[in-house]
């Protein structure tokens, strides 16, 4: 019991990796999740409305990109827009954080898109036509009328992407990411690395929970309250 | 003559293979109030809703006020806020307070200032008898209540022709008295109305005809009083019986 503790819960070692880690990994992990989250939401709220377009090559290009995007595994996406992009189009990222926030927002995207394009659909039928029947254009019914009841029902369902989006960060660390650059898990295993304490990998378990866990609770409380207000 | 405020020339409608209109003709002149009977799937909302275009017509013309609403180049939007309408199901937005549900049309598509749309919409809750429930949302209302404010947000854009669809049927029986009562005043007023219901003592009193449909053509049509006490057709004579 004893030795577990000692292996594991390293007090001596988490502490002394916490100012860092947080300074680093979490900094970068949180700064990741946001920006890649932000840039799925403007791409999953341009695909879901192209999903329901009118014009079949829009829904067509919007199904595709759905598709393929929740089709393919996020590491194979990352490696292709961080590694063999620039191979194949000679160029050089600045940084990590452009190709790594690019993969995760384009994924998180096509999960998004569909995921508002459901909460469009909940929406009943009756609210686009009475904004029409007051004469708006069908855009501004939208934006108006059917998109804000549609975020209040997706609500729950895209804090859990945001979940998902915390721990897929720690998939970009395969681009290969200097000093500075780290989110948690590459951080703590560089601490593991350097001092073979196991405790540094429970420290960035602890890390992660103390972001997901908080939301996947308010998943919960939203959820009860929108069965309620039903 | 005037010119009517809706005219409809053959109009055919089909959902699929399903034709649910079968070359309708009808004729609304203003101040008219024109109460639309008939079997359930008889296709009286997809006339109405084709009235302002809810649903494209198959073929066949609609005027309103002589333009053709089925015209290529017809801006529909701009006909809408000439032709109010109002749902069974009320339609209010939720997630706005009744002032907003009715200020909104108003603000972006009239582009009325904050201030004169506030005006126009007490107004209007006021002559639908709820200018107590402005700051209200709907969902703290009673059924009649909401519906009474999806009349004053249709009369917000000042209509000249309100399209009503069976308003008063997912009300409470004693619910419907006070919606019935707000519409025969806009009658009373002049207002010119087209009317599905299945409430004959209103068509009787405020209709000032009847149009019977069945099987997606008009069947009959004429006073009420004289369809309701001596329909001619078979097919009217047996569901009056069975409604009244
Ligand atoms: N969007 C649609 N798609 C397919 N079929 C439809 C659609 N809307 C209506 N129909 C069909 O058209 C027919 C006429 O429907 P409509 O709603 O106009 O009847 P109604 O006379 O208003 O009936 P009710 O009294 O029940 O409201 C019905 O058979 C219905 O099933
Ligand atoms: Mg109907």
């Amino acid at each position: 019991m004893d030795a577990l503790i000692e292996n594991f819960f390293n007090l001596r070692t988490m502490l002394d990796m916490l100012p860092g880690l947080i300074r680093e990994g979490i900094r970068n992990t949180i700064f990741l999740t946001v920006a890649g989250f932000s840039l799925g939401l403007v791409l999953g709220l341009v695909f879901a409305l192209l999903r329901l377009s009118t014009a079949r090559p829009l829904r067509w290009l919007a199904g595709t990109y759905i598709e393929l995007f929740r089709g393919l595994p996020l590491l194979l996406t990352i490696v292709f827009i961080g590694t063999a992009l620039p191979i194949a189009l000679r160029f050089r990222w600045p940084n990590f954080f452009l190709p790594g926030v690019l993969a995760l927002g384009i994924v998180a995207g096509a999960y998004i898109a569909e995921t508002i394009r459901a909460g469009i659909q909940a929406v009943p039928r009756g609210q686009m036509e009475a904004a029409r029947s007051l004469g708006m254009p069908h855009r501004l019914a939208m934006r108006t009328i059917v998109l804000p009841q549609a975020f209040r029902i997706i609500v729950p369902p895209l804090t859990n992407e945001l979940v998902l989006l915390i721990k897929d960060t720690s998939l970009l660390a395969i681009l290969g990411t200097s000093i500075g650059q780290r989110e948690i898990l590459k951080y703590s295993r560089d601490v593991l690395g350097r001092t073979l304490d196991p405790s540094a990998l429970v420290a960035a378990g602890l890390a992660y929970l103390a972001l997901t866990v908080p939301m996947t609770r308010l998943v919960a409380v939203l959820e009860r309250r929108n069965r309620r207000s039903r | 003559m005037a010119t009517p405020v809706i005219e409809v020339r053959d109009l055919h409608k089909y959902f699929g293979e399903l034709e649910v209109l079968k070359g309708i003709d009808l004729r609304v002149d203003e101040q008219e109030v024109i109460c639309v009977v008939g079997p359930s799937g008889s296709g009286k909302s997809t006339l109405l809703r084709c009235v302002n275009r809810l649903e494209e017509p198959t073929s066949g013309q609609i005027f309103i006020e002589g333009d053709d609403i089925t015209a290529k180049g017809c801006n529909i939007d701009r006909v809408r806020q000439r032709v109010g309408m109002v749902f069974q199901q009320f339609n209010l937005f939720p997630h706005m307070s009744v002032l907003d549900n009715i200020t909104i049309a108003l603000r972006k598509v009239k582009r009325l200032k904050g201030k004169a749309a506030t005006e126009i919409a007490r107004e209007r809750l006021d002559k639908v008898g709820l200018a107590d429930k402005a700051d209200a949302y709907p969902i703290q209302l009673s059924g009649g209540q909401q519906q009474r404010v999806a009349i004053a947000r249709a009369l917000a854009m000042d209509p000249d022709v309100m399209l009503f669809d069976e308003p008063t049927s997912a009300l409470d029986p004693e619910l419907v008295g006070d919606v019935l009562a707000v519409m025969q005043r806009l009658a009373e007023e002049g207002m010119t109305m087209m009317v599905v219901t299945h409430e004959m003592g209103f068509a009787r009193e405020v209709g000032t005809r009847m149009m019977f449909m069945d099987f997606g053509v008009v069947q009959e049509e004429g006073p009420p009083a004289q369809l309701l006490d001596h329909p001619a057709s078979e097919r009217a004579k047996e569901f009056f019986s069975r409604v009244l």
